[in-house]
């Protein structure tokens, strides 16, 4: 038999850790090695935009280092077999040679190679107030952020995606006085689409988020005390702390030289495999892949459950190839879902709301969010394609998930 | 093998139901109940239903 396959997996992530798991259990001689570049192991993201800000505020001196152990994600790992190289990054890739470059000079040989290096927040092209500017990325942004976080201070949250409405909502419940900034004319728009999007404006608005709908920032002054944001209707806003959530970019620079399609993210096909180079696999929110749920067309899914469901595909496609057989006939046909907690509201999603072109009240009443239960069914050409809780448990709605699935399948016509 | 959930910490997102429905439930009362010991041919399923808890809250023991 052959030397155990070396793979290298960029990304100390959850995409990360599940895929190095996940290709352990199938190929238990691989020889892995997990590059990162922050200083931690993987660690939960999504908790940082919500109670792990406040989490980071609690009296215990041992606050900050007890909410990171809360974020540490279980792992499955065998003691042995894997190498972490933390703290460090991947710089570029010599696909011939099959060598990662490192930022400390080193390379690293693969068989495999299997990009998890997620997003990093776009920031505002502006310049000024650098030192009351955050990004809400990593643990470290959120440890960053929640130190300036006191009741009476004037937040101004640059972007109503779910991101930044998550954490004006985090930040109001901190007793600060929170103003969204939103150059759509809804917050969050392109995932809840135009039906219940504004539900979720007027929502915010009765729960005291101060939301400016329809403008942007046009420059950031740096004063003695504060930060003045003059925006695109010529209106300043005084800031103690600006939030910069206004979307995020794919790292794929040290892929560069790969002679990948980078376009947005990593373009894979529904092996994981990255269009032309088939040693090199990505997986979470940096692979732009084809669901068959929806079409096949390849899209980038920023969504939490996306790194588990492509790392195990990622894993089955190495491990099928070291075996010298073919994947199994299986279309990837993952099916999305999301969640975000805002004042204390639960919106669950199942299947691709953003994909449709109508949406229908099931039930509740759009105009009382936060009040009553509220079930949304999204639909594309009459087929459903999404379903959204709003404040529903969650035993229904699992329920209507069974159906989604029945109706999406086999395809959705593209 | 023996399965528990900090319920300290669930934050009732459903995702262990959709993962392992022979495992975990809704009852009428909309509260999660599991089995607690399951026979490892669902091994498969129980570990799928971690993965996919957001709060990692779901404990597997051999």
């Amino acid at each position: 038999m052959a030397s155990p396959p070396r793979v290298v997996v960029v990304g100390a992530s959850l995409a990360g850790l599940r895929t190095a798991e996940a290709v352990l259990a199938l190929l238990p001689e691989a020889a892995v090695t997990i590059v990162g570049d922050e200083p931690h192991v993987p660690y939960n993201r999504p908790p940082l935009s919500k109670e792990a800000i406040q989490a980071l505020l609690g009296p215990a001196p041992d606050a900050l280092e007890a909410t990171f152990d809360k974020l540490v994600l279980k792992s499955r790992l065998p003691a042995t077999g894997v190498t972490w190289r933390l703290g460090t990054r991947a710089e570029a890739v010599r696909a011939t040679e099959r060598q990662l470059v490192l930022s400390d000079g080193g390379t690293l040989a693969y068989d495999w190679l299997v990009a998890a290096t997620g997003l990093r927040p776009r920031r505002l092209p502006c310049e000024g107030g650098e030192d009351r500017r955050h990004v809400l990325r990593t643990f470290d942004d959120a440890v960053r952020l929640a130190a300036r976080m006191r009741p009476g201070v004037r937040v101004l949250v640059v972007g109503g995606g779910f991101i930044g409405m998550e954490f004006a909502a985090t930040a109001l419940g901190l007793g600060c006085a929170v103003t969204v900034v939103e150059p759509m004319v809804w917050p969050m728009v392109g995932a809840l689409g135009p039906r219940v999007a504004p539900a979720m404006a007027a929502f915010h608005r009765r729960n005291g988020v101060d939301l400016r709908l329809g403008v942007g920032v046009r420059s950031l002054l740096e004063g003695d005390a504060a930060v003045t944001a003059i925006l695109s209707d010529s209106i300043a806003i005084e800031a103690d702390v600006v939030v910069e959530a206004v979307g995020s970019l794919p790292n794929v620079e040290w892929l560069r030289d790969a002679g990948l399609d980078l376009g947005d993210g990593v373009l894979c096909d529904d092996r994981m495999v990255a269009v032309g180079a088939e040693r090199i696999l990505a997986v979470g929110d940096v692979a732009r892949f084809p669901n068959a749920l929806f079409g096949g067309a390849p899209r980038r899914v920023e969504h939490w459950c996306v790194p588990g469901q492509t790392a195990k595909r990622a894993a089955e496609t190495i491990a099928a190839a070291e075996h010298g057989r073919p994947l199994p006939a299986v279309p990837f046909a993952p099916m999305p879902s999301f969640w975000s907690d805002q004042h204390g509201l639960r919106l669950q999603a199942y299947g691709a709301p953003a994909l449709a072109d109508t949406a229908e009240v099931l039930s509740g009443d759009l105009s009382r969010v936060g009040e009553v239960p509220c079930l949304v069914e999204y639909r594309r050409a009459g087929v459903p394609v999404g379903i959204l809780g709003l404040g529903v448990g969650p035993g229904p709605l699992t329920a209507h998930r069974v159906r989604l699935e029945h109706g999406l399948a086999p395809a959705v016509p593209a | 093998m023996k399965i528990n959930v900090d319920m300290s910490i669930c934050l009732m997102h459903g995702q262990c139901v959709i993962a392992a429905p022979q495992v975990f439930s809704f009852n009428d009362a909309g509260d999660l109940v599991w089995l607690t010991d399951v026979d490892d041919a669902l091994r498969a399923d129980v570990e799928a239903a971690a993965d996919a808890c957001p709060e990692q809250a779901i404990q597997i023991e051999a």
